[in-house]
């Protein structure tokens, strides 16, 4: 369907949810999780400055490089790998398809 | 004891249209913040940052709304307590809350407006087994006086510039040893602070600890060990009198949370009527609360405080009328 990709999110149980998502409407990783009523907090509202949407990317897909400031919030969060990244810096676009996150753990 | 009408916890965008709008009524409000500053999550997250949604403000830094709300309140002289928690609340014999803060500050008032957005800030916690036990015994948080490193040796974890600027002073002459630990190898902070870190670490004052972290601590009462995990060369034993985690601060709900308020998922409920909790004077507005429907706007909380201060008014004056009268013809009286 036009606009429209599958991503696997697995959340902190290990359950994964298959989620259908729109490419066409600026969403991101986030606002996906959220909408889908996931336990993704996005405190900051989406502007990389919390890490609450902390999660890793477990495919291969080539998702755009992290920017400055999101490589500065992950140094303030933990848990932190070589594939972690911020939800809502992940935007959802059509060569996302198939893309399948695990969401980090939660600090205190 | 500071007395006022309305007691407003939380000086954020929200709490401070609050006290505009009740000074139309002729209430009188104060409030109280955890941070050092009004301004709330626009001052502390994003002062820099446009906002593009607040009405007739086509863009707008938040650093300067907050400012045009303060200067919007000046006329009624809003009182503050700024860097203090409100921790507990009582009622007294003339039903009159009292609230106190983490500081012993009391305050008195009819009706109190939870204004908190996302709760107060408080430092981020690393997930290290058992880091509780060693709070205030060897791990803080927050330096607040550097002389309590004297001639101490202290570990410092984090990359940003709070953790670079301790780690520089405290190498100059403060404590006998720092050790500086780092998730990555780059750190983010002002350009000129990273290269005074590199040349104290180059001359041997700093033991720097990149691609690392700490991940257990040890003590028999006080923290004495820390394990520290290289990314890929293993464990390390560091031994130190202190440890100070510096990973900014995320907002925790906080003593709110034991008010008997209901609350669902880090949110107060309120009835959309007047934003009235289910505690008879308190009302809550703004990010912290919830309803059928709720968008965290800016926008949406100065609707929320508009109508919350009409209720708090028929409150504290039961036998009084209210005419709403428009600032236009009126004109902004304040006291």
């Amino acid at each position: 369907m036009d606009h429209i990709i599958e991503v696997n999110v697995i959340d902190r149980d290990g359950q994964l949810h298959k989620l259908e998502a729109p490419t066409d409407m600026g969403m991101n990783m986030m606002e996906l999780c959220k909408s889908a009523e996931l336990p993704v907090e996005g405190t900051c509202g989406g502007m990389a400055m919390c890490a609450s949407c902390h999660m890793y990317v477990e495919s291969s897909h080539d998702v755009p490089e992290k920017s400055d400031d999101e490589e500065d919030m992950l140094d303030e969060a933990f848990f932190v790998e070589d594939n972690s990244r911020l939800g809502c810096q992940i935007y959802l676009a059509d060569a996302l398809d198939g893309l399948t996150v695990r969401l980090a753990p939660v600090g205190q | 004891m500071i007395q006022t009408d309305i007691l407003i916890i939380g000086a954020g965008p929200c709490g401070l249209f609050t006290v505009f709008e009740a000074g139309l009524l002729k209430l009188r409000c104060h409030l109280i913040d955890a941070l050092p500053q009004a301004g709330g999550q626009c001052s502390e997250i994003y002062p820099k940052k446009p906002i593009y949604d607040i009405p007739a403000y086509p863009s707008i830094l938040a650093g300067d709304l907050v400012d045009k709300l303060m200067e919007q309140a000046a006329p009624f002289q809003p009182g503050f307590t700024l860097g203090e928690r409100a921790e507990t609340i009582e009622k007294d014999a003339e039903d009159q809350f009292i609230l106190t803060t983490n500081r012993g500050t009391k305050h008195r008032a009819p009706i109190i407006a939870i204004a908190g957005g996302l709760g107060c800030f408080e430092p981020r916690k690393p997930p290290v087994p058992g880091l509780s036990a060693f709070e205030d015994r060897g791990v803080e948080y927050i330096i607040k006086d550097p002389e309590f490193y004297r001639e101490k040796r202290v570990v410092i974890s984090g990359g940003g510039d709070s953790a670079l600027d301790w780690a520089i002073f405290l190498a100059e002459g403060v404590a006998s040893h720092v050790t500086l630990i780092h998730r990555r190898q780059e750190f983010r902070g002002h350009l000129d602070s990273v290269q005074k870190a590199m040349d104290l670490a180059q001359a041997g004052k700093i033991q720097l600890l990149t691609d690392s972290e700490v991940t257990e601590a040890h003590g028999d009462g006080a923290l004495q060990t820390l394990v520290v995990k290289h990314k890929t060369e293993g464990e390390r034993t560091l031994e130190t009198d202190h440890w100070v985690p510096l990973f900014g601060l995320s907002p925790k709900l906080g003593p709110i949370s034991d008010w008997n308020l209901n609350v669902t998922k880090n949110a107060v409920e309120v009835d959309t009527f007047d934003y009235s909790t289910n505690i008879p004077g308190i009302y809550a507005i703004g990010d912290i609360n919830t309803y059928p429907g709720k968008l965290k706007l800016i926008l949406c909380g100065f609707h929320e405080a508009t109508l919350m201060v009409q209720s708090a008014f028929k409150r504290i004056y039961p036998d009084k009328n209210l005419v709403l009268k428009y600032t236009t013809v009126n004109g902004v009286n304040g006291f």
